[in-house]
C-alpha cells in the first residue's frame, strides 16, 4: 500500500472518495502482485529453457486444455466476486441514486466553451427561468429576471462554492458541446451533455480550493477551461452567499469573467 | 510456373498478386506510423515545454497555426486527432491485418493467391484514396479534424475538418470490409488438401477472427459516420439536441438528436477495433514462439476457443467507454461484467503463450526477443485495463493520462513490438535475405527502453488526476507539480525515435545487401516456409498437401527436430 504513494493520488475530499481509493489500492496492489509473479515465472522459463548445445525441446509438454484455462478461471471468479460484492453497490451509491437528504443544497452548473457558469437558487430555493434568447455577455446563462424566482438567484462564473459536510446536488447542463465536470479531490467525474440535465451529488469533507477542470475535449480552449471549487465551513458559505445575494447578480457574473 | 512478362506498372503498382499488395500495405502503413509518430513528437514538445517555440519546425509553420513558433491549441487538436487516426486506421491495423494477413495467410493455407485478387487490389487502392484524403485535409483552409480521433459531436460538427475525415473513413472502412471478405473466403475455402481447421496455424485463426470482427464492427460506424456527414453538410440533427448556443449564438440546428448516440455507434466499432489490432499480433507471437522454442504451442485448442470467445465478447463491451458519458448508469454494471469477462480469453491466450516456453529449447533470435517482450508488455497493458473496466475506479481514471498510458501499452508496447517481431521473422520469406541480427538487437533494446520511458510516466500523471488532450497542462494548477513526468516522457519519446534508425537502415540495407538465406532459414513447419523465398507468382511450384498439425517441433523419434506440415508421413 505504501508503494502507491509514488502514484500521488490527490488528497481525498468527499464522502465517497474513500470508496474509490479503496478500489484503486486494491486493484493496483493486485496488478503489481500479478505482474511481478508472472514476470518472475516468465524470466525463470526463459532462463531455464534457453537453448543449450545438445538440448532438445520436450514435445509432450504441450497438451492440456484444462491447465491452460485455470488462470483464466481464477481471474474470472475473483473478478466476479469483486463486481458483485463491491463494485455494483458502490457504483449504485455514487452514480445511480441520489441519497435522500432534506438538508441538501441544489446548484446548476451550465458549462459552455470555455467557462463554468454556476447558478444558485438563492433563499427561495427555486432556480429562475432561463431563456436562450436572453443570453448575452453580461447574462451568459440567459436568466429571465421577469421571473420572480430569478430575483434572488446568484450567478457567477468559474467559482463553485460548497459548504463543508453538506450534500450538494449539482445539475450538470451544457450550452454547446460535451464538457466534463471533474474534480480529482472529490474523485468524481461526469460528462455534461447538451440537451440533458445530469444530476450529480457531492458531500465535501475537507475545506480547501480545488481545480474544476474540464475533462472532455471541448475545443481549442479546453485546457484553459478551469474553474475553482471552494469548500467553506457552512457559516462561511452562508455569509458568502449572502454577500452575493441581493441586487447585483449580473454585476457579479461580469466581474468574474 | 513461368513468369510471364509484365510491365513494371502492372507488376509492382497495379498488381493483383497478394504478395505485392501485402508489400504495398506494408510500406504505406510503415510510412503512416512514422508520420503519426512525427505528429506526436511535436505534441510532446508542447506537453513537456508548454508555450515554448517549437524548435526548427516552429519557424516553418504559418502564424495562424503557430504564432511566434508556439503551437496553437488548434494545431495541437489537429495533430492529436490525426495522430490517433493515422496510427490506428492507417498504421497498426493495415500493418497487422492487411500487410501480414495478405502475405502470410494464403501461404499458410497453401493457396496460390487470395480468393478475389481484383477485390484485393481494389481494397488497397481504396485505402490509399482514404489516406490521401486525410493527408489532403492538412492543406485545406479548414485544416484536418480537431475533435479527437473519436470525433464526438457536437464538437466535431462545429469545428472544421470533420467532413474530409468522414470521407476518408468511408474509403478506409470499405477497404477493410472488402479485405475481410477476402480473408474469410481464402482462409476457409482455399485450404490445401489435408489442412483441416484443427491443423490451421494460430496465425490463420487469428486473421480469420479478425476478419470476422472487421466485417461485423465497421458497418455500424460507417452508417453512423454518414449520419454525422449529413449533420455537417445537410443540416440534419441526428446528433444535435435542441437549443444549442455556440459561443453565445444560437445554432441553426433544429435539434432533437442525441450526442451520445454517436458514442455508442463509434465504440461499437472502436472497441472491437482493439481486437482487430491485437489478434494479428497474437497470431504473429504464437508463430514466433512455437518456432523459436522448438516445441508445439501449449493448448492449441484453448487458444482457438479463446479467439472465438473474443469474437463474440468483443461486441458486448463497447459501452465501457461510456460509463460517465451520461448514458444511464444502470447500464454500466452489465458492461463491467462483460468487460471483465473478456479479460478471461485474453488471459488464456497469454497463459498458453507463456506455458509454451516450458520445456522448450529457446533460441534468442531478434524476432523471438520481440515476441518475448510482447508477453510482459501486453501484460501491463491488459492489467492496467482492469481499473478502467471496473466502473467505480473508472470514475476517477476516465479521460486521464492513465487511459493514454493503458492503451499505448496495449497498442505500442504490446502490438507494435509483436509486429516488429513479425517483420524480422518473415523478412527472409519476403525477400530471400535476412535482416541483420545485431542491428535488430539494437533496435529491440532501444525500442524497449524508449517505449517504457515514454508511456510509464503517463500512469503517474493519470493517477495524479491530470486530464488527457490538454494543450497546456500548466494552465491547471493541480498539474504543475507533476510536469517533470511530461519532460521524462518526451525525452524517452526522442529515444524511441532514435531507436528506429537502426531498424529503417537495417530494413533497406537488408533488402538489397542482406545475407542470402535458404527458403526456410528458421526451420519452420508451416506451409509459408514450404515455398521458395520470395515465392513466385502462384506461390507453390507444385501442389501441396498437409499431413499433420502446424507445430511439429521436436517430435519423438525424429532426428531433424522438426517435421513440415506438408511432409509425407514416413
Amino acid at each position: 500500500m505504501r508503494l502507491l504513494h509514488i502514484f500521488g493520488l490527490p488528497p481525498a475530499a468527499s464522502t465517497y472518495a474513500a470508496d474509490i481509493d479503496f478500489g484503486l489500492r486494491l486493484l493496483f496492489a493486485s496488478i503489481i502482485f500479478i505482474f511481478f509473479s508472472w514476470s518472475v515465472y516468465l524470466a525463470y522459463l526463459v532462463f531455464r529453457y534457453r537453448n543449450k548445445p545438445g538440448s532438445r525441446a520436450e514435445y509432450e509438454k504441450s497438451a492440456g486444455i484444462s491447465k491452460a484455462m485455470m488462470p483464466g478461471a481464477i481471474v474470472l471468479v475473483l473478478e466476479m466476486i469483486l463486481i458483485i460484492v463491491w463494485e455494483i453497490p458502490v457504483w449504485g451509491k455514487i452514480k445511480e441514486e441520489i441519497p435522500q437528504d432534506s438538508n441538501k443544497i441544489e446548484i446548476n452548473v451550465l458549462a459552455q466553451q470555455f467557462a463554468w457558469n454556476i447558478q444558485y437558487p438563492g433563499p427561495d430555493g427555486k432556480f429562475g427561468r432561463r431563456k436562450k434568447e436572453l443570453v448575452n455577455f453580461s447574462n451568459p446563462i440567459g436568466l429571465d429576471y421577469n421571473d420572480p424566482a430569478a430575483k434572488d438567484d446568484v450567478v457567477l462564473a468559474n467559482e463553485l462554492h460548497l459548504p463543508l459536510g453538506k450534500m450538494a446536488v449539482i445539475h450538470l447542463m451544457s450550452m454547446d458541446v460535451i464538457h466534463d465536470f471533474a474534480v480529482p479531490e472529490f474523485r468524481i467525474k461526469q460528462d455534461i451533455v447538451p440537451g440533458m440535465d445530469i444530476p450529480l451529488w457531492i458531500t465535501p469533507t475537507k475545506v480547501g480550493t480545488y481545480d474544476l477542470a474540464c475533462a472532455q475535449l471541448c475545443g481549442f480552449g479546453h485546457s484553459l477551461m478551469v474553474g475553482h471549487v471552494i469548500v467553506q465551513s457552512p457559516e462561511d458559505f452562508a455569509a458568502w452567499l449572502k454577500s452575493k445575494a441581493p441586487v447585483s447578480q449580473t454585476a457579479s457574473s461580469t466581474n468574474n469573467f | 510456373m513461368s513468369e510471364h512478362k509484365m510491365s513494371f506498372l502492372k507488376k509492382y503498382v497495379f498488381s493483383t498478386d497478394h504478395k505485392v499488395i501485402a508489400m504495398q500495405y506494408m510500406f504505406t502503413s510503415l510510412a503512416a506510423l512514422l508520420i503519426g509518430f512525427f505528429f506526436v513528437l511535436v505534441m510532446r514538445w508542447e506537453l513537456a515545454f508548454p508555450m515554448h517555440p517549437i524548435p526548427l519546425l516552429g519557424r516553418l509553420l504559418s502564424a495562424r497555426l503557430a504564432p511566434n513558433g508556439v503551437m496553437s491549441p488548434q494545431l495541437y487538436n489537429m495533430l492529436g486527432a490525426m495522430h490517433g487516426t493515422a496510427m490506428i486506421f492507417l498504421g497498426i491495423a493495415p500493418l497487422g491485418f492487411a500487410a501480414f494477413g495478405n502475405y502470410v495467410l494464403p501461404l499458410q493455407v497453401g493457396a496460390p493467391d487470395m480468393a478475389f485478387p481484383k477485390i484485393n487490389m481494389f481494397s488497397y487502392w481504396s485505402f490509399v484514396i482514404g489516406a490521401l484524403i486525410l493527408a489532403a485535409s492538412f492543406f485545406l483552409p479548414s485544416g484536418p479534424l480537431q475533435s479527437g480521433w473519436t470525433a464526438y459531436p457536437p464538437l466535431s460538427e462545429i469545428t472544421r475538418g470533420t467532413v474530409f475525415w468522414i470521407l476518408a473513413m468511408v474509403f478506409i472502412i470499405n477497404s477493410s470490409l472488402l479485405g475481410a471478405i477476402n480473408f474469410i473466403v481464402t482462409g476457409l475455402n482455399m485450404r490445401a488438401p489435408g489442412l483441416t481447421l484443427g491443423r490451421l496455424p494460430i496465425f490463420v485463426w487469428a486473421q480469420l477472427v479478425t476478419a470476422a470482427i472487421v466485417l461485423l464492427a465497421f458497418p455500424p460506424v460507417e452508417a453512423g459516420a454518414v449520419l454525422l456527414l449529413m449533420d455537417c453538410v445537410a443540416h440534419t440533427s441526428f446528433y444535435l439536441p435542441q437549443g444549442l448556443m455556440i459561443l453565445g449564438h444560437a445554432s441553426g440546428a433544429s435539434g432533437g438528436g442525441q450526442p451520445i448516440l454517436w458514442q455508442h455507434l463509434f465504440w461499437f466499432l472502436g472497441h472491437p477495433e482493439v481486437y482487430v489490432l491485437l489478434l494479428p499480433a497474437i497470431g504473429i507471437v504464437a508463430e514466433i514462439i512455437a518456432n523459436n522454442s522448438r516445441k508445439p504451442l501449449y493448448g492449441y485448442k484453448a487458444m482457438v476457443g479463446s479467439l472465438l470467445a473474443i469474437l463474440v465478447l468483443a461486441f458486448v463491451v463497447w459501452a465501457h467507454h461510456l460509463y460517465i458519458s451520461g448514458m444511464s448508469p444502470f447500464l454500466s454494471d452489465f458492461f463491467a461484467i462483460t468487460t471483465l469477462a473478456i479479460s478471461v480469453p485474453s488471459v488464456i491466450l497469454l497463459t498458453c503463450l507463456v506455458f509454451s516456453l516450458q520445456g522448450g529449447s529457446i533460441r534468442f533470435t531478434t524476432p523471438m526477443l520481440f515476441a518475448l517482450s510482447f508477453l510482459p508488455l501486453f501484460g501491463i497493458g491488459g492489467l492496467t485495463g482492469i481499473p478502467l473496466g471496473v466502473t467505480v475506479t473508472d470514475i476517477y481514471l476516465h479521460d486521464t493520462y492513465y487511459v493514454i498510458g493503458h492503451f499505448h501499452y496495449v497498442v505500442v508496447a504490446g502490438i507494435l513490438m509483436a509486429l516488429f517481431g513479425g517483420i524480422y521473422f518473415w523478412f527472409p520469406k519476403w525477400f530471400g535475405r535476412k535482416m541483420n541480427e545485431s542491428l535488430g538487437k539494437w533496435h529491440f533494446w532501444g525500442t524497449l527502453i524508449g517505449i517504457n520511458g515514454t508511456f510509464f510516466p503517463m500512469f503517474i500523471l493519470g493517477l495524479a488526476g491530470q486530464s488527457r488532450r490538454l494543450w497546456n497542462p500548466l494552465a491547471q494548477a493541480h498539474n504543475v507539480p507533476w510536469q517533470k513526468w511530461h519532460v521524462v516522457s518526451s525525452v524517452f519519446s526522442g529515444i524511441l525515435l532514435l531507436a528506429q534508425i537502426p531498424f529503417i537502415y537495417n530494413f533497406f540495407h537488408s533488402l538489397f545487401q542482406g545475407e542470402k538465406v535458404s527458403d526456410n532459414p528458421w526451420e519452420a513447419t508451416t506451409l509459408d516456409w514450404a515455398c521458395p523465398s520470395p515465392p513466385p507468382h502462384g506461390n507453390f511450384s507444385s501442389p501441396v498437401s498437409v499431413h499433420r498439425g502446424p507445430y511439429e517441433y521436436s517430435p519423438p523419434n525424429n532426428r531433424d527436430g522438426w517435421v513440415p506440415q506438408n511432409a509425407e508421413a514416413a
